[in-house]
């Protein structure tokens, strides 16, 4: 049990416990500026301001009582939400999040805040989102109900879909850092350009920063591409059978899906935990207002933009989205060979 | 210690695709193989070979699959009427395909084990040299060269072939519906 085995743990831990309140405090988030934008005042009555109002809906959640139609599959049925929820924890191991450190001079040698570092962090990643589509097809499947099949299915189809221009885009940040661990692709954005400009990713890839993004929001299933819960004609997709816990781990499955994809937009193409005025260990500060910035970002989308239709979404996808990605990975490629970036 | 942990969660969830009477669970245990398999991946000090793996078979192709045994409906297939005529030669053929299945991967486990052993002699698994993601690429792209180009030409013809296949002869007219089956 050496203390660098103890802070391993820790932050571990550390790690769970911060995304399950990531979620929490997403819920609330979410619900004040949807209030905001509708000039309604939101949950105002559990706690000063409603701070309380995460506790009370969980709470609600817990006694709930648990139901499972009859015709359901047992096994996948409680299968589904587990592997929704652990894909969603996972994915977040191998993303870093602030600069190494020795928590204070505790340890000899400086730790780095993530989870797991491994050297194909990215294609790791990769994995894990793709078993989290298993969750959403099982539970679509396993529910005998029309509504869930046809969610499940949608959402998945999407999800495969826009994969793919979502890791060309990434693909193309590959190219640029020449590496495919997070760690160093976060550093190597480290310092600026003329000494102002901030040397992001972002600046020399405009293009797949927005079909990042795009190609995000479609992978988590948010607005304004949340077909598997358009509510008008599915009821709730996937999860219209689920209720209590396992809803909630739908539900929270979806809400880490989304810090998930903001950290990785922040490390990838934002600088991670670089930026000016805070020193180096200080960084992770830095990490949560960009993070914070790209969440405010994907509920402000929520409630301005109106849902696509789903054929709309599809040819979009695989129309648009796929050539550009593509296109961008290959001058990304020619310019890092003809500049030798 | 975890290869013995790996390798019995292949080989039961192997056998078990196979001994399942529901497809949907088959599918399922298939993925959970080759989860396994990529856990030895990571093992032999090879971790982009496990990402691929997890991310290829198990992510893509097995929703595929997936997608395939739901939508068809499979259902649970029945155990074949064995009791009534077990001995009579009627059922022989049905046996003689089990029988030539398993003397098939009783064959495959020999040349298996003998593959293992001359690879053992050679010194083929000098191993760790291509663990990096840069290694492999430069191998693919210059020794492997060749091979590399005629597969990637192998699934363009499989992939042209798929979308002749499935195409459906349409009225030019063709309204929303038609696109949206088509863009699924």
């Amino acid at each position: 049990m050496t203390p660098r085995f103890i802070a391993q743990i820790g932050l571990t831990l550390f790690v769970f416990v911060m995304l399950l309140n990531a979620a929490a405090v997403m819920v609330y988030f979410e619900r004040k500026l949807a209030a905001l934008l509708q000039q309604r005042l939101g949950p105002y009555r559990v706690g000063p301001k409603g701070l309380l109002q995460p506790i009370a809906d969980i709470i609600k959640l817990m006694f709930k009582e648990e139901l499972r139609p009859a015709a359901a599959d047992r096994w996948l049925f409680a299968l589904a939400p587990i592997l929704s929820a652990t894909a969603a924890f996972t994915a977040f191991a191998v993303v870093p999040f602030g600069a190494a450190t020795t928590l204070f001079g505790l340890l000899d040698e400086p730790m780095l805040l993530q989870v797991a570092d491994v050297n194909v962090a990215v294609l790791v990643l990769f994995a894990v989102t793709s078993m989290g589509v298993y969750g959403i097809v099982l539970a679509g499947w396993s529910s005998n109900s029309k509504y869930s099949l046809i969610g499940g299915l949608r959402s998945s189809a999407q999800m495969i879909s826009y994969e793919l221009s979502y890791a060309l885009a990434l693909a193309s940040v590959l190219v640029l850092a020449n590496s495919l661990s997070l760690t160093e692709i976060v550093n190597g954005q480290a310092g600026a350009w003329l000494g102002v400009v901030p040397r992001w990713h972002l600046f020399l890839q405009p293009v797949g920063f927005l079909i990042f993004m795009i190609a995000g929001v479609a992978e988590t299933n948010r607005a304004p591409f949340d077909f598997p819960e358009a509510e008008q004609e599915l009821v709730a997709g996937y999860h219209t059978e689920y209720s209590s816990m396992s809803f909630a781990m739908f539900f929270l499955a979806e809400y880490i899906n989304m810090v998930t994809v903001s950290a990785v937009a922040a490390d990838l193409f934002l600088g991670g935990w670089h930026g000016p005025f805070l020193p180096e260990s200080l960084g992770w500060i830095w990490f949560l207002v960009k993070v914070g910035a790209i969440l405010f970002f994907y509920v402000w989308m929520r409630w301005t933009l109106p849902r696509y239709r789903y054929d709309q979404l599809m040819s979009f996808g695989w129309k648009v989205l796929l050539p550009v990605a593509v296109v961008n990975l290959l001058v990304t490629a020619a310019g890092v060979l003809y500049f030798g970036l | 210690m975890l290869f013995y942990l790996f390798g019995a969660i292949a080989v039961a969830a192997s056998l078990l695709v196979i001994a399942q009477p529901n497809p949907v669970y088959s599918v399922l245990l298939l993925i959970a193989s080759f989860g396994a398999l990529s856990g030895l991946y990571v093992l032999l000090d090879a971790p982009f070979v496990a990402a691929i793996q997890i991310i290829i078979y198990a992510g893509a192709i097995m929703v595929l699959f997936l997608f395939v045994v739901m939508l068809l409906h499979a259902t649970k297939e029945e155990p074949e009427g064995v009791p009534a005529e077990a001995g009579s030669p009627l059922v022989l053929p049905a046996r003689g395909a089990v029988r030539l299945g398993a003397w098939l991967a009783v064959a495959l486990g020999i040349e298996f084990v003998w593959a293992l052993a001359s690879a053992r002699e050679s010194g083929d698994f000098a191993g760790g040299s291509v663990s990096s993601v840069s290694a492999l690429g430069r191998l693919l792209f210059t020794e492997y060269a060749f091979a590399f180009e005629v597969t990637s030409i192998l699934i363009l013809v499989a992939m042209v072939g798929a979308v002749v296949l499935a195409r459906r002869e349409d009225p030019p007219d063709a309204g929303g519906a038609a696109t949206e089956e088509g863009a699924r």
